[in-house]
């Protein structure tokens, strides 16, 4: 065997068993070790595998109850497990509107705000104020729900009156949502816009344009990709974001336009219902998967939409 | 062809209408006037962003503390016999009081609990304040009224709550985070809860740093370009975008029923009768690790890759086998971003509220949790009850809630910029 005090360079050495052995040997302990490694890669795929099964076999429970139509889970405008109405508009119109609310606060704030960021301020600024930014992004979900519910609805009561504004109301959810995927679409659209190569912004100057033209006509369009992967990414976030609709949105399922009344989105009520006292194997248990199923499909579909975007439209300079 | 390669250039446009030199110049001024305009507006916007995080945090703080009216069943003021406040007196002045003022039953319970010669002096004075005189909150104020409007608050308690005593209550005290939960918001606490997210994060660090960094291993030094590995680094961009509440709904299904032998512990002899079936802190610990797992191989794979090639090959280059190279050159230079990622991971459970409630957090625990397969509360799940009761009181035990996690959240942070700003490496 090799030692290496005994090492001696082959030319030197007459003695065969001196030499060392250069031909791969087996290591029983690295493919172990490398078993391990795949083990832990293949985890990924066996949450996946986890969520479609598990999530399917309960909702495929819930849809094959003789109680249950597929018609009327899908047009259905009533969800009242107590009387066996099952249909998911009602939840669904909650989750679009308080979802509609928080884009339309989020998609025009975060854009101004990463232009701001990316063109206009100065390195000193853009290095405090990006980071706070960020800070809103990581604060958790229910300190916004609080938030919401103690001091966005009361603020909306005290300036639109108390009978217009409920207690309970999607608007003030949604705006607080709206806080919270500012800083995501900021953040990611700032990035987009900072990778914009120079010569680009130096060209559109040279032919005369004025910072805001520059701004909005040449590199805006150029990182119109990011820009849109930001915006299916801080979509998919609304939809399946749970805590600040569970507290300040509303407990009852209610089919209405109106945002200033109480209503519960799907995140909110499989929030609610799986909070309290809910036996196994019962029709209101089934359902909930059968809501968590058309979640987990939507923000999936919206999440690959992102990274399609993504990868298809970049533009690669240089 | 893409959009930037042909900018609208209507501004540009000449106008034979009018000779050349004008052209320009009158254009010129709108232009600016109109690109001043819009820098007001990004910079609005920009400052609202900032006034929304410091509303925030100011409101937050604004319900720690301030006025609250407390009616007494029992005045203090008149519970002393001696003319000594209540505050002033020692433990053994103390006791006759309580004696004298509880039932026979009650006062075996107590001093069952702990006897006198153990008692401090302020473990005394709280069981005079709560045994005797029972404070209730009737109404709260924030801060910020409390000090603007203190007479008006004044006249409203004079008015509303005669027998009812006005006090400056700061409602985040060392005992708030020292006592257990409690029904009333004077006595509560959040020991409990604190121990809970505790336990459920050493689980979730137990699970997923050495799974996860595993994982970012074998995708960034092992795998090849094929197909299934391409459809586990495709898989694992998938799954950290699934909504919190889906791994949720995830551990329901798996860990707390299919699981349950395992997560109540009743496999191992475990037969706790508080741990009804699998809603245990391993539950919680394991359904969070799952959700941050994406993460951790995600940050993972980006502090491996930053690792220069230079290194590997020098390895190789000295005889060392693929695994040698891997644990002895890469890891190490690895680590400090591998380690800020999974912090920050791990912050991110910590604040993680949705998939517990689903999980089946405890409603009301007032025990500090003993195994991993006790029932487990955590601070998001306290503050989520605590915001949804409708009392006064209980909005500010939230805020003050809200501190301790904000402040635990800072501390998981800083730790995490230290590291990576002490040990990063650049090459």
């Amino acid at each position: 065997m090799y030692e290496a005090k005994n090492a001696q360079f082959p030319a030197t050495s007459t003695d065969e068993a001196d030499y060392m052995d250069l031909r791969s040997q087996p290591r029983i302990h690295e493919s172990i070790i490398k078993g391990f490694l795949i083990f832990s890669g293949v985890i990924s795929i066996l949450t996946t595998v986890g969520i479609v099964v598990f999530l399917g076999q309960e909702a495929l429970r819930f849809f094959t109850d003789p109680q249950v139509s597929l018609v009327e889970f899908f047009t259905g405008t009533v969800w009242q497990p107590q009387i066996y109405k099952f249909g998911i508009l009602p939840l669904l119109s909650a989750t679009v509107m308080s979802s509609l609310i928080a884009m339309g606060l989020a998609i025009p704030i975060g854009l101004s705000v990463a232009i701001y960021l990316s063109e206009y301020a100065s390195q000193r600024i853009r290095s405090i104020i990006k980071p706070s930014l960020e800070i809103l992004a990581g604060i958790p979900t229910v300190v916004l729900g609080f938030f919401a519910l103690t001091f966005m609805t009361p603020l909306l009561r005290s300036i639109l009156g108390n009978d217009v504004v409920q207690i309970y109301n999607v608007f003030s959810a949604g705006v607080v949502m709206g806080i919270l995927i500012l800083p995501l679409i900021s953040s990611m659209t700032e990035d987009a816009l900072h990778a914009v190569p120079n010569t680009l912004r130096e060209g559109a100057y040279g032919l005369g344009a004025t910072k805001l033209e520059v701004s909005t006509q040449v590199v805006l369009p150029a990182a119109i990709s990011g820009i849109a992967a930001a915006i299916i990414l801080g979509i998919s976030r609304a939809i399946g974001e749970a805590m600040i609709v569970a507290i300040a949105a509303g407990a009852g399922p209610n089919f209405t336009i109106n945002p200033f009344e109480a209503a519960e989105t799907m995140t909110g009520h499989i929030v609610r219902i799986s909070g309290g006292d809910i036996s196994y194997d019962s029709l209101d248990y089934n359902s909930l998967f059968a809501i968590a199923l058309m979640l987990f499909l939507f923000t999936l579909t919206l999440n690959i939409l992102s990274q399609r975007i993504i990868r298809r439209f970049r533009e690669v300079y240089e | 062809m893409s959009d930037y390669e042909k900018p609208s250039m209507d501004l540009f446009q000449p106008n034979y209408d009018r000779p050349e030199a004008d052209l320009f110049e009158d254009t010129l001024d709108k232009r600016h006037r109109v690109g001043r305009v819009w820098k007001v507006v990004f910079q609005i916007s920009t400052v609202i962003g900032i006034i929304a995080l410091a509303t925030l945090i100011l409101k937050i703080f604004n319900d720690t503390m301030g006025y609250a009216a407390i009616q007494y069943k029992k005045n203090p003021a008149t519970i002393s016999t001696t003319g000594k406040s209540l505050e002033e007196m020692s433990c053994s002045e103390l006791w006759p009081i309580l004696a004298e003022n509880v039932s026979k039953n009650r006062l075996r319970t107590i001093e069952r609990e702990k006897i006198l010669e153990e008692r401090t002096k302020t473990e005394c004075y709280n069981l005079v304040m709560f045994e005797v005189a029972e404070p209730t909150v009737k109404k709260t104020w924030p801060l910020l009224a409390s000090l603007i409007n203190y007479q008006e608050i004044q006249a409203y308690t004079a008015e509303k709550y005669p027998e009812g005593d006005l006090t400056f209550k700061v409602w985040i005290t060392k005992s708030f985070i020292l006592s257990p939960q409690s029904d009333d918001p004077l006595k509560a606490g959040i020991k409990t809860a604190i121990l809970g997210s505790l336990f459920i994060i050493l689980i979730v660090i137990i699970i997923s740093f050495p799974i996860g960094v595993a994982a970012a291993i074998y995708l960034e030094e092992y795998a090849t370009q094929n197909r299934i590995n391409n459809i586990i680094q495709t898989n694992i961009n998938n799954l950290a975008g699934v909504p919190s509440i889906i791994y949720g709904m995830l551990g329901l299904a798996v860990f707390v029923r299919y699981l349950e032998p395992i997560t109540s512990g009743a496999l191992f002899g475990f037969s706790d009768p508080t741990t009804a079936n699998g809603r245990t802190i391993l539950s919680a610990g394991l359904t969070l690790s799952l959700l941050i797992l994406p993460v951790v191989i995600i940050n993972g794979q980006e502090a491996i890759r930053a690792v220069p090639n230079s290194l590997r090959q020098a390895s190789y280059g000295m005889g060392a086998t693929k695994w040698q190279t891997v644990w002895s050159h890469v890891l190490p230079n690895a680590l400090p971003g591998i380690l800020t990622g999974t912090i920050l991971a791990v912050s991110r459970a910590f604040g993680e509220t949705a998939p517990l409630v689903v999980v089946g957090a405890a409603t009301f625990i007032t025990f500090s949790p003993e195994s991993i397969f006790s029932k487990f509360t955590s601070v998001p799940i306290q503050i989520y009850q605590w915001t949804a009761r409708p009392q006064d009181a209980f909005q500010n035990i939230a805020a003050a809630a809200i501190i301790v996690l904000l402040v635990l959240l800072l501390v998981l942070n800083a730790t995490a910029v230290f590291l990576r700003n002490r040990y990063s490496r650049r090459w």
